[in-house]
């Protein structure tokens, strides 16, 4: 085994992870990203270069030093940048903790088709959480800066034809992503999926404002306003009837 | 009524066996909190008094009123009421509602100086006695310490050393009144005294003195009874005298003395079996269990000691420990939550948030869930509880009826007392290894026979060598502090009363304490992992040090530190169990600060994991401030390495959550705490604070603290009212780790 295959290049870690999955979870951030959302909230993992060499062992060792905190359903997330990126070495480290008996979950934006990226989200992970960031291809370039609404569906629904759940996020951006338009999309494309355990609605916010100011990069949605009560509200009844567990965060 | 017809019989009925009562009648109970009720209107009525009362105290320095005339005792005041025609548990510890009271036979210059900073003098009568010819324990223990004592003491060796307050921690088991009223247990302390007979050695002479006394507290408490026209020479004849009773015995207790720590012990599930039999015989409704409940409390809120003004500073807030421990399972496996456990948490909702009593709960992972639901709940609304490890506690001493004495440490009730003892500096202690045995703050010798250090980087094996010398010769002359402090405090100030309700010849621990953990294993791991050169004055004194590299940080569960820290914890806990002690107690240590990690720091110079000078320590066992980037499970983690075998009194840790970070919904973060406490518990930690606040919040109480009466929140092992805490140290709880990442 090479040594980037038995490391991966985490940007930080964090033990008590409670918004990131099912229950108490581990949840690694992995440094690197493939897109640019222009509303990052760690933009500070985007750069590619970077982050702490890890060997999966440790991290294998501080997610089982942890097991008595999972409960039934806690476990390692994996996030970042985009977790997807090492999916190489993501495969030994998924089969560890698999051994160990703990849960796993991938935080990814859904865009890397690579062998390795699809093996996990057919098979090894027993989670996915996948980030639909925009309804549209132009939607979606706006937000991300490139295109690639299209492998993010591929990609769901390779998980979906393998039956093994997943979970939607969807970032409600006032005047980029909480049409009429952009939520019946919604509808259309996801209700019916048998094995779309969770749809989560994130209100969009500017909290990680001060990394791309501290990177020295520009935050280009400045102008964009966080969403009022009755904007959230508006896109969570339209949702609602349509999906089995759906919630705000 | 007549107890032995009323409940089931047995071992309690031929001996004083409590613990047998409560097994054999006790009623689990396993649902959730829905059936609880609202205050009555007396009670509201009650609390609104007492709350102007408190804030009459809060505008008056904090000391409402004090009795400059009389010695407290338990006989020593006329009956105090808040208002009488409401109170359904009724007794003061004077004659008014929060007025102290002097008790000097712990030390007197301490009680002069606390009136002073008043602008009061005792009264001449109790001025003259007590300076020309009553001796205090103060004066005793300072008559016998050694020269060596009172320099560690003196330069911050040894700190808050019991020698001039009251030692607490005793927890008398007030429960025996109300089971067995007091004219029985005078008989069986006359039947213990006519055993004790020669050969008479020191300790039999000693022994029967000190029954005799408690035969003599015991006549008192009875005539105390009856100032509020009750007669506790009987046993409670039903649910209200159990709770009245019960709390006469603790008011005996504190009009007697004022140790740093009283606690009441565990009594809810034994108050329950009389609720729930006038419960059950249509007697009373849940509004009047409520109801006792409630007033018992307000009345426990409302104990106070005088106090001098430097006592602030190892023990802020005005603190009493009126520890009540609440839950854990019965050794047989069945669980000791009752609706009365509910009804005491319930107290932190009808009378709002407090400090005190100091509500423990005894957590096993076996507790039902209705029960470990509600404790989260309260906690992340109150912040006003904490927490402890029953299954550790109970399976390692095979004891299932125990009391927390102060803040994390377990006392078998009835059977075993403890002898406090405070704390020694441990990263003083460090640096004695690195300045040839010298304070480094004034160059005094305090230790021979550590080697000067001569290298430009310090060498970890040379430190650890040296380390070891400075644990062996601190550690004795800490335990000859204590074993005088203790002989004395049996002497001049032996808690009478409290002893009263303990077994004759009880089984006795020694408590001795460490602060500083976490700077102690920080530093190791600098030297040991990164390059750490001493900058030294011209006498060769450490001033600060230079890190090179980056090492290991203490809370983030990494073994390499991590063990460094625990195996501290083993050897300096393996050099004071080698010293001989006093009455043949059993040495115990715990990881605790109180919030002495303000002033120990103070007298603390720069240490090698590159605190500077002066910085306070983290507090008890607590990684430090900052360090634990990893997120509360790794801190939790680290803390849980440190083995309970090795520190028996107890590991402190004090966790302070953001709410959003405990999860997005309030049932998630009920369910994510109730996980934290299971999961870290189940690592075999001993205790948990739980804070659950808002930074803003705790800023916007400092600017306007009477926007903010009743806000709480836990340090190491007990609770405060935030807006009681000096500036300095409400700054030093704002600059603790609080976890807030999402
Ligand atoms: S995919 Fe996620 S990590 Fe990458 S830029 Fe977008 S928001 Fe940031």
């Amino acid at each position: 085994m090479s040594p980037t295959e038995n490391k991966l290049i985490v940007h930080s870690i964090e033990s008590f992870g409670t918004h990131d999955g099912p229950g108490i979870r581990l949840v690694v951030f992995l440094q690197g990203c493939n897109l640019q959302c222009k509303y990052c909230q760690n933009a500070d993992t985007i750069a590619l270069k970077g982050g702490t060499p890890t060997d999966i062992e440790s991290l294998v060792k501080r997610a089982g030093n942890m097991k008595t905190y999972f409960g039934d359903d806690g476990g390692v997330t994996v996030s970042g940048g985009e977790p997807m990126l090492q999916s190489k070495a993501l495969i030994p480290f998924f089969e560890a903790l698999k051994e160990e008996g703990i849960h796993t979950n991938i935080d990814t934006n859904g865009l890397i088709r690579t062998p390795e990226a699809q093996h996990l989200i057919s098979a090894l992970s027993d989670l996915v959480m996948f980030d639909v960031k925009a309804t549209t291809e132009e939607g979606f370039k706006s937000i991300t800066g490139a295109k690639g609404l299209d492998r993010l569906l591929e990609n769901i629904q390779l998980r979906e034809q393998n039956q093994k759940p997943y979970w939607l996020r969807y970032v409600l951006v006032p005047g980029y992503t909480d049409s009429d338009e952009s939520l019946t999309w919604l509808i259309e494309t996801f209700s019916e999926n048998s094995y779309l355990e969770k749809f989560e609605i994130l209100p969009y916010h500017k909290l990680g404002t001060y990394k791309w100011e501290s990177l020295g990069m520009d935050y280009q949605f400045k102008d964009v306003k966080e969403n009022t009560p009755e904007q959230i509200d508006r896109a969570f009844e339209m949702l609602k009837p349509h999906f089995k567990d759906i919630i705000v965060k | 009524m007549d107890l032995e017809n009323t409940f089931k019989t047995g071992r309690w009925c031929k001996a004083i066996e409590v613990k047998d009562f409560v097994t054999l009648n006790i009623t689990p109970y396993t649902g959730d909190h829905k059936f609880l009720e609202g205050p009555t209107a007396r009670t509201s009525k009650l609390w609104d008094l007492c709350k102007e009362a408190l804030k009459e105290e809060r505008q008056n320095n904090g000391l409402r009123d004090v009795d400059v005339n009389i010695v407290s005792g338990m006989t020593a005041f006329e009956a105090g009421f808040i208002d009488k025609e409401n109170e359904v548990i009724v007794g003061l510890q004077t004659d008014k509602l929060l007025k102290r009271a002097m008790k000097p036979y712990g030390g007197y210059n301490v009680v002069k100086k606390a009136l002073s900073e008043h602008g009061l003098k005792p009264n001449p009568v109790v001025h003259e006695s007590f300076s020309k010819y009553t001796k205090t324990h103060n004066d005793g223990v300072f008559d016998a310490y050694t020269d060596e004592i009172r320099k560690f003491r003196s330069l911050g060796f040894l700190t808050g050393l019991p020698d001039n307050y009251a030692r607490g921690r005793i927890i008398g088991d007030y429960r025996r009144v109300a089971l067995y009223g007091i004219n029985r247990l005078i008989e069986g302390k006359k039947e213990d005294l006519q055993k004790i007979t020669g050969p008479m050695s020191d300790a039999t002479i000693r022994l029967r003195e000190e029954v005799s006394e408690q035969i003599r507290a015991l006549s008192d408490m009875i005539e105390m009874g009856t100032i509020y026209g009750l007669d506790l020479s009987r046993p409670a004849q039903n649910a209200r005298e159990a709770v009245q009773w019960t709390y006469m015995a603790y008011l005996a207790a504190v009009k007697e003395q004022d140790g740093a720590a009283m606690s009441l012990g565990s009594v809810s599930s034994f108050l329950d079996i009389f609720i729930e039999k006038d419960i059950q015989d249509g007697k009373i409704t849940e509004t009047d269990a409520q109801e006792y409940i409630d007033q018992f409390v307000m009345k426990l809120r409302m104990v106070r000691h005088l106090r001098m003004e430097a006592y602030d500073q190892i023990f802020a807030g005005d603190p009493t420990w009126v520890t009540e421990s609440i839950g854990g399972l019965l050794i047989d496996g069945r669980s000791k939550v009752t609706k009365t456990s509910f009804r005491f948490l319930n107290t932190l909702y009808n009378l709002g948030p407090s400090p005190e009593p100091n509500i423990t709960i005894l957590w096993s992972k076996n507790l039902p869930k209705g029960f470990k639901d509600y404790c989260a709940k309260v906690s992340i609304e109150t912040s006003s509880i904490q927490y402890e490890n029953d299954d550790l506690m109970r399976t390692s001493s095979n004891c299932d009826d125990y009391g927390i004495a102060c803040c994390v440490s377990m006392q078998e009730l009835g059977k075993h007392i403890q002898f406090f003892g405070a704390r020694t500096n441990l990263a003083k202690t460090l640096l004695l290894a690195i300045n040839s045995g010298r304070c480094e703050n004034t160059g005094t010798q305090m230790v021979d026979g550590i080697p000067f250090i001569e290298e430009e980087y310090l060498d970890y094996d040379k430190v650890i060598d040296n380390f070891k010398i400075a644990m062996k010769e601190v550690a004795r002359v800490y335990n000859e502090a204590m074993n005088i402090i203790h002989f004395m405090h049996d002497k001049y100030y032996y808690e009478k009363a409290q002893m009263a309700l303990i077994d004759t010849n009880p089984k006795i621990n020694i408590a001795y304490g460490i602060a500083g953990l976490s700077i102690v294993a920080d530093s190791l791991s600098a030297i040991k992992h990164a390059k750490v050169k001493p900058i030294r004055d011209e006498n060769g004194l450490t001033v600060d040090f230079q890190i090179e590299g980056d090492f290991p940080k203490y809370g983030n569960d990494d073994d390499r530190v991590d063990h460094i820290a625990r195996d501290v914890v083993e050897h300096f806990n393996m050099e004071l169990e080698k010293l001989p002690v006093y009455k043949n107690a059993m040495p115990t240590m715990s990881v605790l600060t109180i919030t002495s990690n303000v002033v120990y720091g103070k007298k603390t110079g720069a240490t090698p994991d590159g605190r500077a000078k002066g910085v306070a320590f983290a507090p008890g066992a607590n990684p430090m401030h900052g360090r634990d980037t990893h997120g509360v499970i790794a801190s939790l983690n680290s803390v849980a390495k440190i083995d309970y075998k090795d520190s028996k009194d107890g590991i402190s840790n004090t966790l302070s959550v953001v709410p959003k970070s405990l999860g997005a919904t309030p049932e998630m973060r009920i369910e994510n705490l109730v996980r934290t406490l299971d999961g870290y518990f189940g690592c075999n930690a001993q205790h948990l604070n739980v804070n659950v606040l808002d930074r803003d919040t705790l800023l916007h109480a400092m600017e306007h603290p009477e926007d903010h009466p009743q806000l709480t929140i836990r340090v190491s092992g007990y609770a405060v009212n935030f807006v009681r805490l000096t500036r300095e140290q409400q700054q030093e709880v704002l600059t603790r780790s609080f976890h807030e990442t999402m």
